[in-house]
C-alpha cells in the first residue's frame, strides 16, 4: 500500500477503535485523560485505562515490530528538546482536557465547538513552532 | 476478566495498530505534516480525516442509543465554551508536539518497541502533566 492509504486505513482503524470503546463502555478514548486518570485515580476507574494503554502500547510495538519499514528510529534527536517537549505535552494536555485523539478524533467526531477551538489552537502553535525550528532559528 | 475490560484492552490494540499503521509513529512524518511552509508532507491528512469520518458517522447512531452495551451511561466531557485553560492548554500541548513530532497515544505506542525518543518523552510528558496537578492544587 502506498503512504496515504495506509495513513487512511490507520486512520480508519484509530476512527473504529474510538467507536468500539464508546459503543460498549460508553468512554471516550482520549489518550491524554487516560493516562491522567491513572495519574491521579479514582476508585474502579483505574483498570480499564490500564488495559486501554496497556494495549496501545502492545498493538503499537507488534505492529512496528512486525511490519518492515514501520519503524524509522530517528537518529542524534537532542535529549533535552524531548524531555521539554515531553514536559509541555503533559502539561498542556492536562491543563487543556485533551490532546489529539480525545479533542481530535473524538471531539471532532461528535462535532464538539470547544474541541475544535482546542483542535485549531494546538495545530497552529504545532505549525508556527515547526517553522521556527526550521527555518528561523536553524 | 469482564467484558468491560476486554474491550477497554482490545479498543487499545486497535488504537495501537491504528496509530502505528498510519505514520503517525513516525515523528519525522509528523513535523513533515507540520512544515506547511516548507517541506510539507500531506499524507497524516489522511489519518485525521480517516478518524474523524469514521467517529463523525458511528457516534451520531452510538449516541442515540440510551447507553452503551456494557455501561450504565455515556460518560463525556459536559463542558461547555472556549476558555483560556483550553486554549492556553492546548497552545502549550501544540508547541511541545511542535518540537519532538510527538503526541501523547504515539509516544506511548514507541513504548512498545522500546523506541529511545519514547523513553525519555513518556516520563517528562508524565512530570508535565504531574507538575500542572500540582500548581493547580493550591
Amino acid at each position: 500500500m502506498s503512504g496515504w492509504m495506509t495513513a487512511l486505513a490507520g486512520g480508519m482503524l484509530i476512527g473504529a477503535a474510538a467507536t468500539v470503546l464508546l459503543l460498549f463502555n460508553g468512554r471516550i478514548a482520549g489518550v491524554s485523560g487516560m493516562v491522567n486518570g491513572v495519574l491521579l485515580p479514582r476508585r474502579g476507574d483505574v483498570a480499564w485505562r490500564v488495559l486501554f494503554l496497556l494495549g496501545l502500547v502492545a498493538g503499537g510495538g507488534i505492529y512496528l515490530s512486525l511490519v518492515p519499514g514501520a519503524y524509522t528510529p530517528r537518529a542524534g534527536f537532542p535529549v533535552p528538546a524531548l524531555v521539554v517537549a515531553g514536559l509541555l505535552v503533559g502539561f498542556g494536555t492536562r491543563m487543556g482536557n485533551g490532546c489529539t485523539s480525545g479533542h481530535g478524533v473524538c471531539g471532532l467526531g461528535r462535532l464538539s465547538l470547544r474541541s475544535l477551538a482546542a483542535v485549531l489552537t494546538f495545530m497552529a502553535t504545532a505549525i508556527a513552532t515547526t517553522f521556527l525550528i526550521r527555518h528561523v532559528w536553524s | 476478566m469482564t467484558r468491560f475490560l476486554w474491550v477497554a484492552l482490545i479498543s487499545g490494540v486497535l488504537f495501537g495498530v491504528g496509530l502505528a499503521m498510519s505514520g503517525m509513529t513516525d515523528p519525522q512524518r509528523v513535523l513533515g505534516f507540520l512544515d506547511i511552509f516548507g517541506d510539507f508532507d500531506p499524507t497524516l491528512l489522511f489519518v485525521l480525516g480517516g478518524a474523524v469520518a469514521v467517529t463523525a458517522i458511528a457516534f451520531r447512531f452510538v449516541l442515540r442509543r440510551p447507553a452503551p452495551v456494557f455501561a450504565d451511561r455515556f460518560q463525556i466531557s459536559h463542558l461547555r465554551g472556549v476558555d483560556r485553560q483550553l486554549l492556553g492548554g492546548a497552545a502549550l500541548f501544540g508547541i511541545g508536539w511542535g518540537i519532538a513530532g510527538y503526541c501523547p497515544g504515539p509516544a506511548l505506542a514507541g513504548l512498545g518497541v522500546l523506541s529511545r525518543e519514547a523513553l525519555w518523552f513518556v516520563p517528562a510528558m508524565v512530570a508535565g502533566a504531574l507538575i500542572h496537578r500540582a500548581v493547580t492544587r493550591v
